[in-house]
């Protein structure tokens, strides 16, 4: 191996070390017993016993996940039906919507965020469960369509042609021929909305309910007040329940692979 | 293709965008439009009767000097974390893409984007253990050096740029190494076999080939940089007033909702320009 190549490789180390080092620092921690995050290291599992025990913490975990799910069950649906008529279609102003799509995306959080704050309490949604849901679908919508249309311009288009030619309904082709194989999209995109629901702290920070507020945020105003290793142990299984769904989300969708 | 569009196909078309698009209306456009509207107002209509239309929220922004300086110094936070991640990024795209195969490669790809999806405040909060006095980082040092060094990096502006960096890297990663990726295995043995060394490769070939990429991946790291308030409140404490933060209290503590919504749009204009000024790069990234 040449010099340059073996230094490229330790760059690579280090760079993983530092993406993981903090990461596993706080996991270690929420397993050592000194509430001050003292060393030397001893081995305690009660601030994960605390942790099941404190209420709140418990209520904002469940709401998350809730949140999450509808907010993947919505997004996934609406979404994809949007891309099998964005891929399908040619018609006037198709550029146009492609791009709206980009907004929600590139806007920084905090002006998306405010603005729906503003907006739902204008129109009477307030803030609460239901704004977050809203909010949330609109910021996963974009990597929905995204993931499905990428599937989608792998797929043969002679192949619904062949199936209609067989007297195949349309609602049939749909179900029976092009969701099939846009299947490994869909669940890419329902993962993405997932995530992007159950990690979005911005966006739920303004629109929730003090009281009424999702993971992110408790811990967000836990920290602020000062925070205790019981936040370092939900944190953990936060990060372990997050890594999970994207590794599973990368697998489907093998974005930057090889093949 | 100039097909035309048949009544039945065009309700089908409708049915299946109508609800995306409505959702977007709702949730980000109306409400971007809100808050415009908004950013005009001298007061919440719904706490003084007497509201009317002002620009008073604007040149609040001009007359006192601490919103100009205020941005400035997130401007300037924007600089700093993108121009690290681009040095300690880049490289590391082009080991990915071009010094290790198969596998391997995917493998490594898949560890350095997967903290990226991983909670952002958790990773924040992350580095508040490690960078506290007494802390992890400070004892490791300590281990490692001979000699003794008091090391608090918490509530300081480097310790809101590592969180920072920490966040946004993998974006210039990915954004690299897709454009590194791309580009033809047998360009870079046609210039080796003409003698080129690996020094011009990389200047006269990589670089300027994967500049779109790397230039995406600046705008995905700047843009919300700038933009954020949750890592300096975190890790820079008293040190940690930016432009997102004030914004942030406008909503949040001061409850000066049309103050909060001009300041937000100062941003989005800035934000706007900036992206402008780097679209024709952009563009000629995704043909």
């Amino acid at each position: 191996m040449s010099p340059i190549a073996l230094l490229g490789r330790i760059w690579l180390v280090l760079i993983l070390i530092f993406l993981y080092a903090p990461i596993l620092v706080m996991a270690a921690m929420s397993f050592n017993a000194s509430p001050f995050y003292q060393l030397p290291f001893e081995y305690s599992s009660k601030w994960y016993s605390d942790m099941a025990g404190n209420e709140q913490i418990v209520t904002a975990a469940i709401r998350s996940v809730l949140i999450a799910c509808a907010v993947t069950a919505i997004a996934t649906a609406v979404g994809t039906a949007a891309s099998v008529a964005l891929f399908r279609y040619e018609f006037r102003g198709k550029r146009l919507l492609q791009a709206l799509l980009f907004p929600p995306i590139a806007i920084p959080w905090l002006i998306t965020g405010t603005a729906m704050l503003v907006f739902f309490f204008t129109i009477g949604i307030g803030r609460g469960t239901p704004a977050v849901i809203i909010g949330h679908v609109a910021l996963a919508l974009p990597y929905v369509i995204v993931t499905v249309t990428a599937r989608l311009s792998s797929f043969d288009v002679t192949l619904e042609e062949a199936a209609r030619s067989m007297g195949a309904g349309a609602w049939t082709v749909l179900r029976r021929v092009t969701l099939p194989w846009i299947a490994p999209g869909i669940v890419a995109g329902a993962l993405f909305a997932f995530a992007v629901s159950f990690d979005q702290f911005v966006v739920s920070y303004f629109l929730s309910k003090p009281g009424d507020s999702t993971l992110p945020v408790l811990i967000y105003t836990a920290i602020r007040k000062g925070f205790t290793p019981e936040i370092n142990a939900i944190s953990t299984i936060i990060i372990a329940v997050s890594m999970a769904v994207m590794f599973l989300a990368a697998r489907y969708s093998k974005f930057g692979g090889d093949r | 293709m100039a097909e035309v569009i048949h009544a039945q196909d065009r309700r089908r078309l409708l049915t299946l965008l109508g609800p995306a698009y409505l959702w977007l209306t709702l949730a980000v456009f109306l409400p971007l439009s809100a808050m415009l509207f908004f950013s005009f107002l001298s007061d919440m209509p719904g706490d003084a009767p007497d509201w009317g239309v002002t620009l008073g929220n604007y040149t609040q922004f001009l007359e006192n000097p601490t919103y100009a300086t205020l941005l400035w110094k997130s401007l300037k936070l924007g600089v700093t974390v993108t121009l690290f991640c681009i040095v300690i990024g880049y490289p590391c795209a082009l080991v990915l893409a071009k010094s290790i195969k198969g596998r391997a490669r995917e493998a490594l790809f898949l560890m350095v984007i997967l903290p990226f999806w991983s909670n952002s405040l958790v990773r924040i909060f992350s580095w508040a253990i490690v960078l506290r006095g007494n802390g992890v980082l400070e004892r490791t040092l300590n281990w490692i050096l001979p000699f003794d060094i008091r090391l608090n990096l918490m509530f300081t502006t480097e310790a809101v740029v590592i969180g920072l960096v920490h966040s946004y890297l993998p974006y210039v990663i990915l954004t690299s190494y897709l454009a590194l990726q791309a580009i033809d295995d047998d360009l870079i043995d046609a210039a080796r076999s003409m003698g080129a060394s690996k020094l011009t490769i990389l200047n006269r070939l990589l670089l300027p080939l994967s500049l779109p990429g790397l230039l995406a991946g600046a705008v995905l790291v700047f843009v919300p940089v700038v933009g954020s308030f949750m890592e300096p409140r975190i890790l820079g404490g008293r040190m940690g007033t930016y432009y997102g933060t004030v914004i942030e209290d406008q909503f949040v503590a001061v409850y000066n909702w049309p103050l909060g919504a001009a300041l937000s749009f100062i941003l989005l204009a800035v934000v706007l320009v900036i992206l402008g000024a780097a679209s024709p790069v952009l563009r000629r990234a995704r043909t």
